[in-house]
């Protein structure tokens, strides 16, 4: 018997607190003319990034009935891009999301992200207005925000250039700090991934935020190159004491690239021995019928009350985690 | 060959790295915004102590280490080998000194220990928390002074150097805490 376990993880007034950010989101958005919405969780397409699994479940009912699969949104991303299409202006959702495969001090594999996309904005415009949102709730209003990018963090705290080293580089680099195993390993965006998670991310945001950005072109996910250099994608991230917290794009509004990128996605899927899933044909339908110039940012707000409280754990901050759900 | 899969990586499961047998001591997943997922350990070489950092990628499976935790009582030492029987089976095996390494001084002729088996051989012993010694060699003692808190070293009859309060005398018992090293208690005769 478990006693004890049916009580919450995190304490009430952490939750009180929990509650207390979420008004004060809704209330920045509300003063900024962007829009509440609320789109499904569930949907008939998946993601297609390899490092993302989709919780799935089924649908039988009226007009379904042999039953459909069905997948839960591991972001509401591509509803609310098809708003945007059909002329929503700026939007946010605070939502739950679901990832399979993922738990740990700073993971759980259900947990709320707040999304919101701004037309007009390129994403440094939208790192700004990240940091009007995240620095105040996080009592950092007075510390100057670190802008660095994903080279020169690789640079300075790594002392490898991204971009241009060699895997074998990569390589020597990654064991010289310490990073044991990997012997075969001949993809470059595993070392570069493993150099991130074990020495640069640590170091980041020590005493105030940190934006890192322009990511690896191969780590475009749905952003829009660069036109200045296509060896980057207008790709960010944001870290505070070595904790990430959000992932924004420059979002890519090109339907034929976005196709382009689903199928290359769904190939290394299949080379990775994962299951195939069925790509959103609304999205590129949407993109295809014109979508705006816009970026677009996913910040945690587990991992925000986590550190805007002091805790060390996403437990400490949910009411009850995949342990006690 | 039985593996584990990350999934199952949790402080204790026994795992098998370049030819030896580990014990996990921490398990961190984690996971930068986009990319792959990793499983970050530090795992104690099972042989030596040592504890050192392995990543794999999440989903990874590893080789298990048929590694068993037997308690077994402590016998006799032969001058080549300590001798444990288990207690049900009265079946006896003989550990080295480089399994039974510094735990050694806290061995007492029959006492309760964990004998860890690696394939069936003994690759480290692990004494009871607490163990009663005898003082064999000390300082005279200051009988009476137990408020000053001053202490010296005292040889007990296993071999070990415990720090004890000045009061302690030749041939007083003393319980002693085997994972610090440290003094508890006089105990009880």
């Amino acid at each position: 018997m478990a006693h004890g376990r049916w009580r919450p993880t995190a304490p009430l007034h952490h939750l009180q607190q929990r509650a207390r950010i979420l008004g004060r989101v809704r209330a920045f958005f509300a003063e900024r003319g962007v829009m509440e919405v609320e789109t499904p969780m569930l949907s008939t397409a998946a993601i297609t990034d390899p490092h993302l699994e989709s919780f799935s479940t089924r649908y039988t009912g009226p007009g379904h009935a042999k039953g459909t699969v069905l997948y839960l949104h591991t972001s509401p991303e591509f509803p609310m891009k098809r708003l945007l299409a059909a002329g929503s202006g700026p939007i946010y959702q605070l939502c739950k999301v679901f990832r399979e495969g993922e738990a740990g001090r700073r993971h759980n594999p259900e947990f709320t992200l707040l999304e919101w996309y701004r037309p007009g904005f390129d994403h440094h415009a939208l790192m700004g207005e990240v940091a009007a949102l995240a620095a105040p709730l996080l009592g950092l209003e007075d510390r100057v925000v670190e802008k660095l990018s994903y080279r020169e963090a690789f640079l300075r705290h790594a002392a490898i250039d991204p971009l241009e080293a060699s895997v074998a580089e990569l390589q020597a680099c990654a064991h010289a700090l310490g990073i044991n195993g990997f012997e075969g390993e001949s993809e470059r965006d595993v070392w570069l991934d493993l150099i991130l998670t074990h020495v640069v991310e640590p170091k980041l945001g020590r005493d105030g935020l940190c934006f890192i950005y322009d990511y690896p072109a191969s780590q475009a996910a749905l952003a829009r190159l660069s036109q200045d250099n296509p060896q980057v994608a207008e790709r960010f991230e944001l870290y505070y004491q070595g904790v990430e917290l959000a992932n924004g794009f420059h979002e890519l509004a090109d339907a034929g690239e976005q196709c382009k990128r689903f199928s290359a996605e769904l190939e290394v899927r299949k080379t990775l021995g994962l299951e195939s899933v069925p790509l959103d044909e609304h999205l590129l339908s949407a993109l295809e019928a014109g979508f705006p110039p816009c970026a677009g940012v996913a910040l945690g707000i587990d991992r925000l009350v986590m550190l805007a409280l002091g805790a060390e754990s996403l437990a400490e901050v949910i009411a009850f985690t995949i342990d006690n759900c | 060959m039985a593996t584990y899969s990350t999934n199952e990586f949790k402080r204790g499961l026994k795992l098998m790295l370049d030819g030896d047998p580990y014990t996990i001591v921490e398990n961190e997943f984690v996971k930068p915004g986009k990319g792959q997922a990793f499983n970050r350990v530090k795992v104690r070489n099972l042989k030596t102590g040592r504890v050192i950092e392995r990543t794999f990628k999440s989903g990874e499976s590893v080789e298990a280490a048929d590694v068993m935790d037997t308690d077994m009582q402590y016998l006799y030492n032969d001058g080549e080998a300590y001798h444990f029987m288990h207690p049900e089976s009265f079946e006896q095996i003989a550990a080295d000194a480089s399994a039974v390494g510094d735990e050694a001084k806290w061995l007492k002729e029959q006492d309760m220990c964990v004998v860890t088996l690696w394939n069936g051989a003994p690759i480290s012993v692990t004494p009871p928390n607490h163990v009663i010694l005898t003082v064999v060699e000390t300082d005279p003692g200051l009988r009476g002074d137990t408020a000053t808190g001053g202490t010296k070293p005292a040889i007990c009859d296993t071999g070990a150097v415990v720090q004890v309060p000045l009061f302690i005398e030749v041939g007083d018992q003393l319980k002693v805490d085997t994972r610090s090293g440290e003094y508890i208690s006089r105990a009880k005769e």
